[in-house]
């Protein structure tokens, strides 16, 4: 373990952690959007901002993506650091006006009123959605298009996500809930990623348990028999 | 694009996912923009995600989803250009042409693209069409100008 300073308390890190980890689980708060502990740190959102002092230099980075260091001092709640964070909400929240999570972000950090043009987009660019398809999943179904300004989370030509499999994992982990899920009948349906799957009948309780694509394909992938998922989980517990 | 000639070009890189930029620049020369059945079928080829893909294709201003017109003319916009009356020739290109900016006239004939400064200014206001350049440029030149791109 690596022992280093928070706020001037001795914490300790694991080698290859991230400073944020470490505070969350030492039960320091920094706000945070695109970090999601399954999923490699990307720093997109920038709001984990926090001071290092190491070597005697002291820099405003974010805890998400700096490394464990033995012997540096984090401070999380500077006058430099609140005003950053604020900055930040203040634009996350002119980008977003209509997402709740971010509005009562910006209050708690004292925003009370955006300065910027307001855009009317739902979607803050964590990549969180990208990140846990690819990385946790592994249906590769999204990912971002387009750059700077225009950039986006669309399905490939805006069409339907062929490559989804209606888990549902990124429904889970957005963190300001914009994509949604739909179950009617035999159906399920990923609304942002226009994707609808017909859903598979249990033999025994007659639910409709999961998508058919995803089964044949975990089917496939573990190389298990034709009437492996005739059964769903529960029953076949 | 036929399929054999996406198959020549993907193994002239390699079906590797570090070969995807050069295959797509290929595809991108060949057909002046990327249809959508042609990428579907190099995501199938090399194995690479068409979300992957897609990223990749709309990142780089070189690389367009959208059909291209036959010849890409570059109006420049940088500084110089600008105070020298770049916007001048851009909004007569514009009124002629029938499109704007970025757009592709129906006939497929001409795409409109305006760039930051190609880096001969003391020519300015200067256009590019298909990689040649013109400089010291009136709105009464352009007619005569694009005559010579059919
Ligand atoms: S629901 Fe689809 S897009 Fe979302 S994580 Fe699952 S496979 Fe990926
Ligand atoms: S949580 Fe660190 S940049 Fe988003």
């Amino acid at each position: 373990m690596i022992p280093f300073m928070i706020d001037g308390q001795p914490v300790e890190g694991k080698e290859g952690g991230n400073v944020l980890e470490v505070a969350l689980d030492a039960g320091i708060e920094i706000p945070h959007l695109c970090y999601n502990e399954s999923v490699r740190p990307y720093g997109a959102c920038r709001l984990c901002l926090v001071e290092v002092s190491r070597r005697g230099r002291t820099r405003l980075t974010t805890a998400c993506t700096y490394p464990v260091l033995e012997g540096i001092e984090v401070y999380t709640q500077t006058e430099k650091v609140l005003r950053a964070r604020r900055m930040i909400i203040e634009l996350i929240l002119a980008m977003c006006p209509g997402d709740q999570l971010i509005q009562d972000m910006a209050r708690e950090m004292g925003v009370h009123a955006v300065r910027f043009k307001q855009e009317d987009k739902d979607c803050i660019l964590c990549g969180l959605c990208s990140r846990i398809c690819e990385e946790v999943v592994g249906a590769h179904a999204i990912q971002f298009a387009f750059r700077g300004d225009r950039r986006e989370m669309i399905p490939p030509f805006l069409g339907e996500a062929m490559n989804c499999i209606a888990c549902g994992a990124c429904v889970v982990a957005c963190p300001v809930d914009v994509i949604k899920m739909k179950e009617e009948g035999d159906e399920r349906t990923i609304v942002r990623w226009k994707r609808t799957l017909k859903m598979k009948q249990c033999k025994v309780c007659g639910n409709y348990f999961a998508p058919w694509f995803q089964l044949e394909k975990f089917r496939d992938q573990a190389k298990l028999q034709k009437d492996f998922f005739d059964v769903c989980y529960t029953c076949r517990t | 694009m036929t399929q054999t000639e996406v198959d020549g070009i993907v193994k002239q890189y390699g079906a590797k996912e570090s070969a995807i930029l050069a295959v797509l620049q290929d595809i991108q020369s060949k057909e002046k923009y990327l249809p959508k059945e042609t990428l579907e079928y190099v995501s199938q080829r090399m194995g690479i995600p068409m979300a992957t893909i897609f990223r990749i294709a709309t990142f780089y201003n070189a690389l367009s989803i959208k059909p291209r017109g036959r010849h890409k003319i570059d109006v420049c916009m940088g500084t110089a250009c600008h105070v020298r009356g770049g916007t001048k020739i851009l909004d007569k290109l514009e009124r002629d042409l029938g499109i704007s900016v970025g757009e592709t006239t129906k006939d497929k004939r001409f795409t409109l693209e305006s760039v930051r400064c190609v880096g001969c200014c003391s020519l300015g206001p200067v256009a590019v069409v298909d990689g040649e350049v013109f400089g010291r440029l009136t709105q009464d030149k352009m007619p005569s100008i694009l005559k010579e791109f059919k």
